[in-house]
């Protein structure tokens, strides 16, 4: 990525952008285990 | 249209090149509006454990869950549209948008994700009545309200009210697959209390909105009359809330609350009447009015939950 950002402002913008994946990896993680959950009730009796 | 998005780092604002975000978790977080989702999310609850027949808990859940995840794209979508009004309001300038860390294609791609995922999964997991009724207050909070109605009218708490009506209905339909009375009168007092919970809050933020050129009913209309309606509908709101213990639908548990809580919230409302400040400094009763609303409904619903769970 071209941008003219001082170290200190790279580092904030990489932990940021480590924040939103983890978060995202949550999100689907949670989804997987809701259509998951979701399939088992229907499922059984 | 795709917008650099920027934000204070080490003192100095830094500028994302378009497409680079540099928002954090809890900037989506924020769009989200959590303070807002948490009386839906309550006021759902507070249905679907009231509503007779059997859901599985999972289900129920996942249910709340939809719920409060459509209550947070209406949120992301409504700060969306009012980015350009955010920005000129004191307790609204700091969000995401305004403040630069979300780009406005960010925001709309959000919301428009969460709602159309909440409602998917609402009809797929749950009931499609509960799912239509979902994308029903979405669409009204998203359109009819923060498109439509808000930058048009002083009467835009009254119908927008409606839009955070809705989830004790889906929450009902969740479990039943219908919507019977009950629920319609649990819409009816919410929709009832937003306009004396909004008003109050607008008159003693009333230069933020002047400011922002919302038409909010103190800034079009003036003091007097606000503080008249505020009245007004809590004389309305309080014989409606003690409906459903009056037409034998709850029990006494919640007959004797509609009633205390009713009666206290007119005294507040018969102070906010009778204050004639003009600056917010002085608005004791108005904040007083305000915090107690939020208090009122609170113990309205969990009265309903008691009702059915304790003494039915």
């Amino acid at each position: 990525m071209n941008v003219d950002w001082t170290p200190a402002q790279t580092a904030e913008f990489n932990r940021r952008r480590r924040s939103r994946n983890f978060a995202l990896g949550l999100v689907l993680g949670a989804l997987v285990l809701i259509f998951f959950g979701v399939s088992l009730v229907k499922m059984l009796p | 249209m795709t917008v650099a998005t920027s934000t204070a780092v080490d003192g100095f604002v830094v500028t994302a090149p378009p497409g680079v975000s540099f928002a954090d978790w809890r900037d989506y977080l924020a769009l989200l509006k959590p303070r807002v989702m948490s009386l839906v999310i309550f006021s759902a609850a507070c249905a679907l454990l009231t509503a007779p027949g059997h859901v599985h808990p999972f289900i129920g859940a996942i249910a709340i869950l939809c719920v409060a995840i459509g209550a947070g794209a209406s949120g992301a979508l409504n700060q969306w549209y009012e980015a350009d009004i955010d920005a000129l309001m004191k307790r609204t300038a700091d969000r995401p948008l305004p403040a630069g860390r979300v780009s406005p294609d960010e925001a709309l791609a959000f919301g428009v994700a969460l709602a159309v995922g909440s409602v998917a999964v609402m009809g797929l997991a749950v009931n499609w009545l509960a799912a239509g009724i979902l994308a029903g207050s979405i669409v009204f909070y998203a359109v009819i309200y923060t498109v439509w109605l808000k930058r048009r009218t002083p009467q835009n708490i009254v119908i927008g009210g409606a839009a955070g009506a809705f989830p004790p209905l889906i929450g009902w339909a969740a479990v039943t697959g219908d919507v019977t009375l009950l629920p319609w009168l649990m819409f009816a007092i919410i929709f009832l209390w937003t306009p004396p919970h909004f008003w109050s809050l607008a008159l003693f933020m009333e230069a933020d909105y002047a400011k922002a050129g919302v038409p909010m009913l103190p800034v079009v209309a003036g003091e007097t009359a606000t503080r008249r309606q505020i009245l007004l509908y809590s004389l309305l709101l309080v014989p409606v809330t003690a409906l459903p213990w009056a037409l034998g639908l709850t029990g006494w548990v919640y007959g004797s609350v509609a009633v205390v809580t009713g009666a206290i919230f007119i005294v507040r409302a018969l102070a906010v009447y009778r204050n004639t400040a003009t600056l917010a400094a002085e608005m004791g009763p108005e904040k007083r009015l305000f915090k107690y609303s939020l208090l009122h409904l609170f113990l309205v619903f969990a009265a309903m939950v008691a009702d059915h769970w304790i003494v039915a």
